[in-house]
């Protein structure tokens, strides 16, 4: 017995000791490629230390986004320069009020507009996309011919119409903004539907008698997931100029609340008196830009199925 | 090939009037009107303005006047500038705007195709990462911030080109509108072109040249340039017609008088005639511009048939 006994533990402390051989799944092995791409990690990491500095930096300045400095005001060309002494790090605006705290506001307004505006065309785009694509036929024929009439309407045609029905109210032009780019969400989602719906499991589930709006959300939608994650960091990028956009046609957020668009639209009219009302806004903007670009490259590149 | 082609066409009609008819709603259905922001007028004389163009109707009868001149080729009256037709604005403007785009469009596909081609064929080198870094600097710098870039930097410190005007297209006040205009292109196009470009020439008919021992030019622009163009010409299709109706950007700070601030102007101070005009426009050009990608897609790639 006792032999048995020291056998059975021996087996085990050696079972312990034996690491498990495991498979790598797709998201391990994107992860591993993806830390392997300098550029995109670096891009995160700077990501991640603008959005902080947007949210704290407020804090760090004794000014507010609306305090007028009169001193200042009344010499911008001197006195409003960037400057350590008198707290206005990144110089005042025309108006005198500091370039520092409304830049961080601004790129609070920017980044969440960015975000969320690719949350609300992620979210109709894929359910749109993969509606389309599973149920296929007729169905799939009309709501791709909807799809097409959509995308010949001028772009700021919508954006405008929008923001005049629904006021300037700045949630409702991250769902106006959100709600007019996701076209071409659903359009790729469609794509890889197609590809995805006559695949094994989603017959095994068709068969188990699983309804339709539980395969796509359950089965479908998780499996275009990557390309979707994709997509959405080229997006967001294209949401904070779209936003700009809005912004310099002045149909944006209101004053004295800022974005980095309005505020690049400002310095670009006092450009030859107050060159750093211009830059600092428009370095973060550039940076960010840049960030995002290189963080949806480097992820494109670890999801890619086909570059293993 | 031409059954394909009246299809389209045929197609077209359908999705034009529907474009037509949501985008008349729409308009009509924002608060405000073309006459409201103005000093206000004695009421008789709002009524009869009103009168005049048909706004004391309902909007359907409205909507059905539109159509009516639709059909007879009449894009309306201009609400806000007064004594011109729709028509005659249209064909004020949109020239300068397609001259703008069109050199864009050159510039852009030239430069972008080439930044592509290069970044892809000398992929993660030092080739690589300078010419999209480059290529990249048109989605990072958006032309908002570029027009004013420009003209400080061409005109005012420089005073090598003039700051704005048109003067009927000479080419020292088209280059700024070019360049402002063409780098978020050429950025998209390049990307593009690397990406479809890495993917043919890892393909086995690209291996099949080299083992013939094929010159490396004649492998790069008999064989593969032709494959690596179908996803960069799907693009180019809607971004053709983008680039020819032309920018508000563009027009407000080159006073290049295009047709890009009409369509903003209109929209902002309800001139629903003008917004209708433009829209129609777009929405003609972009069917039209699909229809020729397609047959673009034929053309090139011998797998397609209609």
């Amino acid at each position: 017995m006792m032999t048995t006994k020291d056998k059975v533990q021996a087996v085990e402390q050696f079972a312990e000791k034996v690491v498990e051989v495991e498979g790598r799944s797709l998201w391990q092995d994107a992860r591993r490629r993806f830390f392997s791409n300098h550029a995109a990690v670096t891009s995160l990491i700077v990501l991640a230390i603008i959005a902080a500095i947007a949210l704290v930096g407020p804090f760090f300045s004794q000014w507010n986004y609306d305090d007028i400095d009169w001193e200042a005001l009344s010499d911008i060309a001197v006195l409003g320069r960037p400057n350590i002494e008198n707290g206005h790090y990144f110089g005042t605006d025309t108006l005198g009020r500091d370039i520092f705290v409304r830049t961080m506001q601004g790129g609070q307004i920017s980044l969440l507009v960015g975000i969320m505006g690719s949350a609300v065309a992620i979210v109709i785009g894929t359910l749109y996309g993969a509606a389309s694509g599973y149920i296929g036929g007729r169905v799939d024929s009309v709501m791709m011919r909807f799809l097409e009439i959509l995308n010949s309407f001028p772009f700021m045609f919508f954006v405008i119409i929008l923001m005049t029905l629904f006021g300037r109210h700045i949630f409702l032009i991250f769902v106006a903004i959100g709600a007019i780019s996701w076209l071409d969400m659903a359009r790729i989602v469609r794509g890889q539907t197609l590809s995805l719906k006559n695949k094994e499991y989603i017959e095994a589930a068709y068969a188990c008698g699983v309804s339709t709006p539980k395969i796509i959300l359950r089965h479908i939608v998780p499996n275009v997931l990557g390309i979707v994650v994709v997509y959405a960091t080229l997006l967001v990028p294209n949401m904070i100029l779209l936003e700009s956009f809005i912004s310099f046609l002045g149909l944006g957020v209101q004053e004295p609340m800022t974005s980095w668009g309005a505020l690049i639209s400002e310095g670009a009219q006092n450009m030859e008196i107050a060159i750093w009302q211009l830059a600092w806004p428009l370095g973060f903007l550039v940076v960010t830009l840049f960030c995002f670009n290189f963080l949806g490259d480097g992820l494109r590149d670890a999801l890619d199925p086909k570059d293993r | 090939m031409l059954t394909f082609i009246s299809k389209r066409i045929l197609e077209a009609i359908p999705t034009l009037l529907i474009l037509i008819t949501v985008s008349f709603f729409l308009m009509h259905s924002a608060p405000g009107s073309p006459f409201s922001s103005e000093r206000t007028l004695p009421p008789e004389v709002l009524a009869n303005i009103n009168a005049k163009y048909h706004l004391d109707e309902p909007v359907i009868n409205q909507y059905f006047y539109y159509l009516g001149g639709l059909l007879q080729g009449d894009l309306g009256p201009s609400f806000r500038y007064k004594d011109f037709t729709i028509n005659e604005l249209i064909a004020q403007s949109f020239p300068v705007s397609a001259e703008i785009g069109i050199w864009s469009f050159l510039v852009a596909m030239l430069i972008g195709v080439g930044c592509g081609v290069i970044a892809a064929l000398r992929q993660n080198s030092w080739w690589d990462y300078s010419v999209m870094g480059f290529a990249n600097l048109g989605i990072v710098l958006p032309n908002f911030v570029l027009a004013p870039l420009c003209i400080l930097f061409f005109s005012i410190y420089n005073h090598w080109l003039p700051p704005g005007g048109w003067n009927g297209g000479a080419w020292p006040y088209l280059v700024m509108p070019v360049i402002a205009m063409s780098t978020s292109y050429i950025a998209q196009i390049a990307r593009i072109t690397r990406g479809s470009m890495i993917e043919t020439m890892h393909s086995n008919f690209i291996r099949t040249a080299r083992a013939k021992g094929l010159p490396k030019y004649r492998i790069i622009f008999q064989h593969a340039l032709r494959p690596a163009m179908l996803p960069v010409i799907s693009y180019l299709g809607p971004a053709f017609v983008g680039i020819v109706t032309g920018s508000v950007i563009v027009d407000v700070y080159f006073g290049t008088g295009g047709i890009g601030q009409h369509f903003i102007n209109g929209a902002l101070n309800r001139d629903y005639s003008m917004v209708m005009g433009v829209t129609i426009l777009v929405g003609t050009l972009t069917i039209l511009f699909n229809a020729v990608v397609d047959i673009l897609y034929a053309v090139i790639d011998p797998k397609i048939r209609y």
